[in-house]
């Protein structure tokens, strides 16, 4: 039995990390992340969560904690974002490279500078190399569902890597919504304790990391590549075993939306991917032959799912909050390098929509189909990034000045 | 080394590089001097300086020469020679 809840984004990602039983939770506060290590503080405080609840002075230590707490064999997790996201990094990826299985909730906000609390996807993306598995979600009930899913899928004999599970901020984390909560034995059935494989213990010293020489260290990381791509088949079938618990489908690696017959196809994550949905509708009913594919699992980067998806189409429009400066956008390069040498390809074009938490509603969206429509029907390669919605009057002054 | 998940080995294993190949000054110890405080053994960052039937020893395995002993050696009984092979 379920029970359904109006509850704050934050306060479901806190529930579903209660559910799943972490011996060792660390915390350091930052926005748009603190609801979650808040309500999870209060539980502790309550007597209602059985976790080691550990304070820290920085997020490159409430990385290191949970590192340290996976090593000895503890189920483990933290927040955070931005910048403290960015500190975390070195631990991060020492984490992947020593295989250990925590979950971090990445509440996405922009990088400074210039500061600023809004959300886009610059932090987690900043993070796609490091060997830790990353979902996006659209909803807070995603959210909810995708963390139970975390935990089993880092915890897998043959992935064991850390997986970060990437969440708007204030978009999701501060709304609020109906949740439908699982019940605790559901999701004691779904997760079982972990039990690792090499655990510390005094009496049978182990080093985690140990010193590769040239020898061996191209084939460790090879290991971790391999456990990725492993771990595109065992996600999903993770992900149907609890959507048939929770009677919650989300979709695989990816979701394919009104893509079977669709000319031009959109790709998006995380939040923007509701409104996109709805545009999708209204453009359909103006007989648009429009679809979209909501990228759920970023790394591993579903690539063959993705193909399936768009293989019938003429253009592809990658709606990114992210950047690479000197570059494009992350996900339009993973998109055309994957399907660099597919026949029949088809044409990629970058939108930079939403950096800082820039409105992309629906009207956006819509002029952005209009420049696919031309492009593909002049079957013009649009090369360069196309940033969304600068305004022309703030530019001029900064040139000025 | 075989490749083991996480590259979790036994503990212990920095014991089979002997490190004190790379020096190329080495320290040496004046026990006329030395007032065995133990100073030259906290400050070593190699963990090379051990006590031994109360007098201080180097183990030239793994010292480095890095000289910090010799730095802090209060009595001036740590003395930096040049490494000659």
């Amino acid at each position: 039995m379920s029970v359904v809840k109006v509850l704050e984004g934050s306060e479901a990602v806190a529930l579903a990390v209660k559910a799943c039983r972490p011996q060792v939770i660390s915390a350091y506060p930052i926005s748009p992340q603190t609801h979650i290590v808040e309500s999870l503080a209060k539980m502790a405080a309550d007597g209602d969560l059985d976790s080691q609840y550990v304070r820290v002075e920085s997020e490159f230590s409430a990385a290191s904690v949970i590192s340290g707490a996976s090593t000895a064999g503890s189920r483990a997790y933290t927040a955070s974002s931005s910048q403290g996201l960015l500190l975390m990094t070195e631990v991060l990826y020492a984490s992947a490279g020593m295989r250990l299985p925590f979950v971090i909730t990445g509440v996405n906000r922009q990088i400074s500078a210039p500061i600023s609390i809004q959300v886009d996807h610059q932090d987690t993306i900043s993070l796609r190399d490091s060997g830790v598995i990353q979902f996006y979600v659209e909803s807070n009930q995603e959210a909810y569902d995708t963390h139970m899913a975390a935990f089993k899928i880092a915890e897998d004999a043959n992935i064991l890597l850390p997986v970060m599970v990437c969440m708007d901020g204030w978009i999701l984390t501060h709304s609020y919504e109906q949740i439908s909560l699982l019940a605790q034995e559901a999701v004691d059935g779904f997760l079982p304790p972990f039990q690792p494989a090499h655990f510390l213990d005094v009496r049978d010293p182990k080093t985690w990391g140990s010193y590769a020489e040239e020898n061996v260290l191209m084939e460790f990381k090879y290991a971790i590549q391999n456990a990725m791509e492993y771990g595109k088949n065992r996600i999903k079938e993770i992900f149907r075993e609890l959507a048939q618990i929770t009677g919650r489908d989300h979709g695989g690696l990816i979701e394919a939306y009104r893509t079977h017959d669709a000319e031009m196809v959109l790709l998006a994550m995380g939040s923007v991917v509701g409104t996109t949905k709805d545009a999708i509708d209204q453009l359909r009913m103006k007989g648009k032959k429009v679809g979209l594919i909501k990228i759920r699992c970023y790394r591993p980067f579903p690539h063959e799912d993705i193909w399936e998806a768009v293989k019938g189409a003429r253009i592809v429009g990658v709606m990114e909050a992210n950047f690479s400066f000197g570059s494009e956008g992350a996900v339009a390069m993973d998109l055309k390098a994957r399907l660099c040498g597919r026949p029949n390809a088809p044409l990629v074009v970058d939108f930079i929509a939403g950096l800082g938490g820039r409105e992309v509603n629906m009207k956006v969206i819509t002029e952005l189909v209009e420049i696919m429509e031309k492009a593909s029907s002049e079957s013009i390669c649009v090369m360069e990034p196309q940033w969304v919605g600068l305004d022309q009057t703030i530019l001029s002054q900064g040139a000025q000045s | 080394m075989e490749i083991s998940i996480g590259a979790v080995v036994k503990g212990g294993t920095s014991l089979e590089y002997k490190t004190g190949s790379w020096r190329d000054q080495r320290p040496v110890l004046d026990m006329e001097k030395c007032k065995v405080c133990g100073q030259c053994e906290s400050v070593c960052p190699d963990s090379a300086i051990h006590v031994f039937d109360e007098e201080y020893v180097i183990d030239y395995d793994y010292c480095k020469g890095c000289g910090l002993c010799a730095y802090e050696c209060s009595a001036g009984a740590i003395e930096m020679i040049k490494e000659e092979k």
